[in-house]
């Protein structure tokens, strides 16, 4: 059973098509990014996964459960795109909060765990107020991990981080789907998405246009060859052209120092399926 | 129920915060202690109060439920103004600034916290109501040795008109903005009061369209029905030209009164509290 199952998935606001029968899958300990220009509809995909936006039409479940159910919302940990925490709280006043929202019997140890996960363990006492917007965010995330959800749901989660913040939220998902925690991951950082997901699912316009892993997503473009001519690029060759290439320019009397197989990135993968919109 | 009452505290301290209880507190005391001067006054001068001499007035039963009256009129403002203070932004105002979605994923349910939310802000302000009310009891007694009848009832009705307050203001909580919820309901507010006092000077003219004009209100905004069941209470025990006199005045009481009304009143506040259930459940966020 999948962690997250989503079927002809249609949401309509007005005259808006928002979501046009949009088919996701997020297996149990699979990390599944989420990329789309602004408009394409990730967050009303996000939104309808965890309850917040009712389907217009189509399916989502979540552990077998309908999504926004009671049962589904147990399964789920969230961080929301724009969220807030009262600013009166202390970090570990709004992980209690949540323990008891959640119906968690963790206790002191399982919020002590979490800020440590997050590098917020100095931080227990202060108040969101006092908090840094990085700091928040990373809290938002401890909060998300209240009561071991299986299914995590993070919406543009390093938005506000620094590079040492968002290399701590990395190692965090990784650890996570090495524990079999299924996450979707809502990003706009196409590196990160690259570094830590299994797969990607490409939005624009309410359509998916492109899913898979980041290798399938990325295609060849040719190999470079450098020689003692210069370094020269063979438009549509492969790796399996390669041994080809290099006997040819030997066999040609040049001397070959190096050579390297081309593929297109996750970016560029990405622009070439939402075309010249601006995200 | 842990989860009942973790909400009402999250509500609580949310209102403790944002000084909610500092400005009524800051008001209440005011109120009371110019209620009380006025109170002193008017009885310490209640034998220099002299009514026309063919009309055998009861100075001290009439004064008594004047001021009750007018206690019960500040106490129901300021009870209205707590009340919508603390719900007018629980659905639109806290999703608006982000703090109601990572509430709502949790296994708790939309229908919990809303009720929730309703039954901390109901429990504040009907112990409110009832100390203020009470006070102004004491303030009455102690001064000029009257109490109306039945004291307790039109405290209970006043605190069960914030009520209906509350549950209104939560409803539109779920369809509007905090500003445009805060309007509405005083507007709501303002309207059943000047409907009570139509019905007063209907009465007065002895024009049933007014009175039915009035009676309408009063049913369709039941917190105003309860508010003039209560000043019919206060003045009950009047009689003769004093009741009369009490009847012309603003504080003279309700034409639609007894059990029917507060019958309706708990049937309009289940009615409203489950439409805002409704709603809510129904609404994107």
């Amino acid at each position: 059973m999948a962690a997250l199952a989503v079927h002809g998935l249609e949401k309509r606001y007005g005259s808006v098509h928002a979501l046009k029968g949009v088919d996701l899958e997020v297996e149990d300990g699979e990390l599944v990014g989420l990329l789309g220009p602004n408009g394409a509809g990730k967050s009303t995909l996000v939104k309808i996964a965890v309850g917040l936006v009712r389907a217009t039409a189509g399916r989502a479940e979540v552990v077998g459960a309908r999504a926004g159910s009671r049962a589904a919302r147990a399964e789920l940990g969230y961080l929301a795109e724009l969220f807030r925490f009262p600013g009166w709280y202390t970090a570990d006043e709004v992980l209690t909060l949540h323990q008891r929202l959640t119906g968690s019997d963790g206790g002191a140890s399982e919020r002590a765990r979490l800020l440590e996960l997050v590098a917020l363990d100095d931080a227990r006492g202060r108040r969101v107020e006092g908090m840094s917007k990085g700091m928040q965010q990373r809290l938002g995330i401890a909060q998300a991990l209240v009561g071991s959800p299986r299914m995590l749901v993070l919406d543009e989660p390093t938005s506000a981080l620094d590079p040492a913040g968002r290399r701590i939220v990395r190692v965090l998902l990784e650890e996570l789907r090495d524990r079999g925690v299924s996450v979707l991951l809502n990003s706009h950082l196409l590196s990160e998405i690259e570094l830590v997901c299994d797969r990607v699912t490409i939005l624009r316009a309410g359509e998916v246009v492109a899913a898979g892993s980041p290798a399938e997503l990325s295609r060849p473009r040719g190999v470079e060859l450098e020689t003692d001519e210069g370094t020269r690029t063979i438009d549509g060759a492969t790796r399996e052209d390669v041994p080809d290439l290099v006997a040819t320019a030997v066999a040609a009397g040049r001397s070959v120092y190096g050579v390297r197989v081309l593929t297109s990135t996750l970016e560029d993968t990405y622009l070439e399926a939402v075309g010249d919109e601006v995200s | 129920m842990s989860v009942v009452v973790t909400i009402m505290g999250y509500g609580f301290r949310e209102a403790v915060r944002r000084r909610v209880f500092t400005v009524v507190v800051v008001l209440t005391a005011i109120f009371l202690v110019l209620f009380w001067l006025a109170v002193r006054f008017v009885f310490h001068r209640l034998s220099a109060i002299s009514p026309p001499a063919d009309l055998l007035v009861d100075k001290r039963t009439f004064a008594g439920a004047f001021l009750l009256g007018l206690a019960m009129f500040a106490t129901l403002f300021l009870g209205v103004v707590l009340a919508v203070f603390l719900t007018l932004g629980v659905v639109s105002g806290d999703a608006e600034r982000g703090l109601l979605q990572p509430l709502v994923v949790r296994p708790v349910g939309r229908a919990t916290l809303l009720l929730s939310r309703f039954l901390g802000a109901a429990i504040v302000c009907v112990a409110y109501v009832l100390a203020v009310y009470g006070i102004a009891l004491a303030i009455i007694d102690a001064s000029g040795s009257w109490l109306p009848p039945s004291p307790a009832e039109p405290g209970l009705e006043l605190a069960g008109g914030v009520v209906i307050v509350i549950a209104l203001s939560i409803l539109g909580s779920v369809v509007l903005s905090s500003t445009a919820n805060g309007i509405a309901i005083f507007m709501l507010f303002g309207a059943g009061l000047v409907a009570g006092l139509l019905g007063s000077i209907g009465h007065a003219l002895g024009s049933h369209t007014i009175e039915h004009a009035s009676s309408i209100a009063a049913w369709a905004l039941p917190f105003e029905a309860l508010y003039q069941d209560g000043l019919r209470l206060i003045s009950s025990s009047a009689t003769g030209a004093t009741g009369f006199l009490l009847q012309l005045g603003p504080f003279g009481g309700a034409f639609v009164h007894g059990w029917g009304v507060r019958v309706w009143a708990v049937g309009y506040l289940c009615v409203a509290l489950g439409l805002a259930v409704f709603l809510f459940q129904r609404r994107d966020l």
